[in-house]
């Protein structure tokens, strides 16, 4: 099995500069290696900062300390150490984030939002809408819906577009925040499906699952993120 | 040498005349270039061809026959009032025939008959920057033209184009001299533009009131702007001139008394001289037809 | 915590960590900016501001007025003369040129065929006594074209692009709305095909659903032209939309540079943190 993700000794501190410089330490010494086909689901209580995890190895958040390295084409990317232009495109052709809430591109229609990752990677309009459709189809969005701008849908409706376009790229890392939140039984199901596929496609997971029937379903490992807060005046 | 007591010479001091000359030399030394000159203030109103007038006194000489006209005519008031300040100033022998004529002094036409190696024409110019509708500062008209940056130009032609179907600047029609120097030929019509061509005589230009000197060289080329789909070309009649039938000669329209209109030469020398050589016309009216 | 951000601030100073990177992220920059500065008289309009721009990218600049995003956009622009510091700009078939060495002929022809800059307001990126056909023929009569017929279509083409109707081809802008002058302008701009264009707050001054999708069209021009572009805004919005990378800039020093997302999400300065801090959330 191919390593993927290995995160050694991740610091997150947040200092809030303009509420007296308080010093908020989230993540401490975090050790994760994740390999081809895995599915690591990070648990631990709200608060404990499972989020902020996936957003440090997104490069959403900096690290404050320690190492990222994912694999990126055939070599090693450190994450902290990348320029946004690495970053970038580390993200268009390896790394896949699903994150609970979708950020609108005002005035895009839906079938745009979820084909949008493909056309990033060079492949034609019209085939990557044919496979943003087909997968919109599984995860039963309303046809009727594909062609609107996703703002005014509901939040599970959101949820699949969100998920579609995290997935439609097939990359080999994804992250995942609570991507089942928002849906029903049967709608969860196909997106644990989805999942599995990724997976046996060789795809490293990491995600936060918190119903625990899917987390059970698709984590093939659990990964314990403790709470490690203090706060402390610089 | 009758010239009036207490005047210099064609009016002008001699000084005056010196700076003069050293403009219309680098003028002529970088065809089409817009030089600065001291412009004077002449005994007429700005626009009465105060640059024209002086550009004439800088370069008269005794011996010279000069020839003005106005519209290509010689007996309008400001042909006939020009001619009388230098025959006074300057005690010149002057002419109405173009081909007697040293110097011409013309606002708004280039002769019919063709100029020779002896001649000078000098014109009347009133706006000398051909940009200056669509880029008023100076500052930048200068630098446009220190770069040969000429793409403007060619946005008021393919503004004509658009709006009226065809190139409709018919007189001031924008040239580039010397494959260099965009110019504005004064508001001479389009019909007069090919005249500049590899033009055998010295052309001379005057603005007085914007103090500026440009000159055209003999056998110097000179180009009207055009586009590929849009070539330039000159104005046409559908019938020659009313009065000496000539088919190649600029027309004007002539109201007549009884209501009816006729078209004859604007250039009355050339008319009068082919009527002496016995060429009538029909007095017919024929019409212009837009070039 | 403060040696990071300290760190990081000098990471913007110098351009050493980025050009290493231009090595693996395949080529040279197409913009290299290094220790920009210019003063007004005794205040500082701009100060050592460095940075690699890559064919492609789109860099926004935010700060408050006064923090010197507007000089340093007419620094680059070679508008404002530098008082320190250097421009190098790649040209086709010359690599990497110090454009205070550029003739001012060569830097002309640069500004209006590989350059584009589209300001604040539209009048004054427009000629506003022609057509819309003749705004956006403009550079291409510029720099030679002299079919019009083909000048035409071009322009409407154009206007297309842009999603103006081109039947208004032969119309003066001065009846357009402030969003169609801004479209125009683009059009105008984008003519040429640049691979650079500057762009100084393009949407402020516009009602907001206006401002969406003017927005969304720059979006989309950017990705489809591959345009490496410099915004400068005052609003966090626009940058999240359509930048790559974000310059925060303060008293005219760059406090703070990074990865869009990043600098908007985690920002590491006390002054990028109260910026984020003061947009009302949506």
């Amino acid at each position: 099995m191919e390593t993927l993700i290995e995160v050694h000794g991740l610091e997150k501190t947040f200092t809030l500069h303009n509420q007296n410089s308080a010093r908020i330490a989230v993540l401490n010494d975090v050790t994760l290696s994740v390999g081809s086909g895995e599915c690591v689901a990070l648990v631990g209580p709200s608060g404990a900062g499972k989020s902020t995890l996936l957003r440090c190895l997104f490069g959403n958040y900096l690290a404050s300390a320690g190492a990222i390295r994912l694999r990126h084409e055939g070599r090693w990317v450190d994450l902290p150490q990348s320029a946004p232009r690495e970053i970038l495109a580390l993200r268009r052709s390896t790394l896949g984030y699903v994150s609970q809430f979708l950020r609108v591109i005002p005035r895009v229609p839906t079938l745009d939002v979820v084909a949008e990752p493909l056309r990033e990677l060079g492949v034609e309009t019209a085939s990557a809408r044919e496979r943003a459709a087909a997968l919109l189809a599984r995860l039963h969005l309303p046809e009727r819906l594909w062609h609107l701008p996703p703002a005014t849908f509901s939040g599970g409706e959101q949820q699949r577009v969100n998920i579609a376009r995290g997935l439609i790229a097939e990359k080999p890392i994804l992250l995942l925040d609570e991507p089942t939140a928002s849906l029903d039984a049967a709608n969860a199901e196909r997106v644990a499906e989805l999942i599995d596929e990724a997976r046996r496609r060789g795809a490293a997971i990491v995600g936060i699952f918190h119903d625990t029937e899917i987390r059970g379903r698709v984590a093939t490992r659990l990964h314990p993120v403790a709470v490690e807060k203090f706060e402390a005046v610089a | 040498m009758n010239a009036l007591p207490g005047y210099n010479f064609a009016y002008l001091d001699e000084q005056t005349k010196r700076m003069i000359r050293r403009a219309l030399l680098k003028a002529v030394a970088i065809p089409g270039y817009q030089v600065p000159f001291g412009s004077r203030e002449m005994p007429l109103p700005y626009g009465w061809g105060t640059g024209g007038i002086q550009v004439t006194a800088s370069i008269l000489g005794q011996e010279d026959v000069l020839k003005v006209i106005d519209q290509g005519s010689d007996d309008t008031t400001n042909a006939v009032n020009i001619r009388r300040f230098f025959n006074r100033t300057a005690g010149m022998a002057t002419t109405d025939r173009t081909e007697e004529a040293s110097i011409i002094q013309t606002r708004h036409r280039i002769p019919e008959k063709p100029l020779n190696e002896n001649q000078i024409l000098v014109f009347q110019v009133p706006l000398p920057e051909p940009m200056t509708r669509l880029e008023p500062r100076e500052a930048v008209t200068r630098k446009l033209h220190a770069l040969a940056d000429y793409g403007l130009m060619h946005v008021k032609l393919y503004e004509d184009i658009a709006r009226y179907g065809h190139i409709a600047t018919t007189y001031d029609y924008p040239v580039l001299v010397n494959g260099r120097y965009l110019m504005a030929p004064s508001p001479i019509p389009k019909f007069d533009n090919p005249k500049l061509h590899m033009s055998p005589a010295l052309q001379l230009f005057g603005a007085g009131r914007e103090k500026r000197v440009y000159a055209i060289p003999p056998w110097t080329r000179v180009e009207s702007l055009d586009f590929e789909d849009h070539p330039f070309s000159i104005q046409r009649w559908q019938q020659p001139c009313a009065l000496c039938d000539a088919e190649d000669s600029f027309l004007d329209e002539v109201v007549l008394d009884g209501g009816g209109r006729m078209f004859v030469c604007s250039d009355s020398d050339y008319c009068q001289t082919r009527q002496a050589a016995g060429h009538t016309g029909s007095e017919n009216t024929p019409t212009e037809v837009s070039a | 915590m403060s040696a990071q951000h300290g760190d990081r601030a000098a990471a913007a100073k110098t351009p050493g960590p980025l050009s290493q990177l231009a090595g693996k992220g395949g080529g040279a920059p197409l913009l290299r900016v290094e220790g920009l500065s210019r003063k007004y008289g005794g205040r500082i309009g701009c100060s050592d501001v460095s940075f690699d721009l890559h064919a492609g990218e789109v860099l926004a600049v935010v700060g408050e007025s006064g923090s010197g995003k507007s000089t340093l956009l007419q620094l680059l622009a070679t508008r404002l003369a530098l008082d320190a510091g250097s421009l190098h700009y790649q040209i086709t078939g010359r690599g990497l040129v110090d454009l205070s060495a550029l003739s001012e002929a060569d830097r002309r022809w640069l500004m209006r065929t590989d350059w584009g800059y589209v300001e604040q307001n539209p009048r004054d990126g427009l000629r506003m006594n022609v057509s819309a056909g003749a705004n956006v023929g403009e550079r291409l009569m510029a720099v030679g074209a002299r079919h019009y017929g083909e000048i035409r279509s071009t322009a409407k083409d154009w206007l297309q692009r842009v999603e103006m109707d081109p039947a208004r081809l032969d119309e003066l802008p001065t009846g357009f709305s402030g969003g169609m002058q801004q479209r125009l302008q683009i059009a105008r701009n984008l003519v040429t095909r640049p691979r650079l264009v500057f762009m100084d707050e393009p949407t402020a001054g516009l009602d907001v659903s206006v401002q969406a999708r003017l927005l969304d069209l720059l979006r989309e021009l950017v990705t489809d032209l591959g345009l490496a572009a410099v915004i400068v805004t005052h609003d966090l919005a626009v940058a999240r939309l359509l930048a790559h990378r974000i310059l925060v800039m303060r008293e005219g020093r760059v406090v703070e540079t990074g990865l869009t997302d990043q600098v908007l999400d985690d920002p590491q300065h006390p002054y990028t943190q109260l910026l984020v801090s003061s947009v009302l959330q949506v």
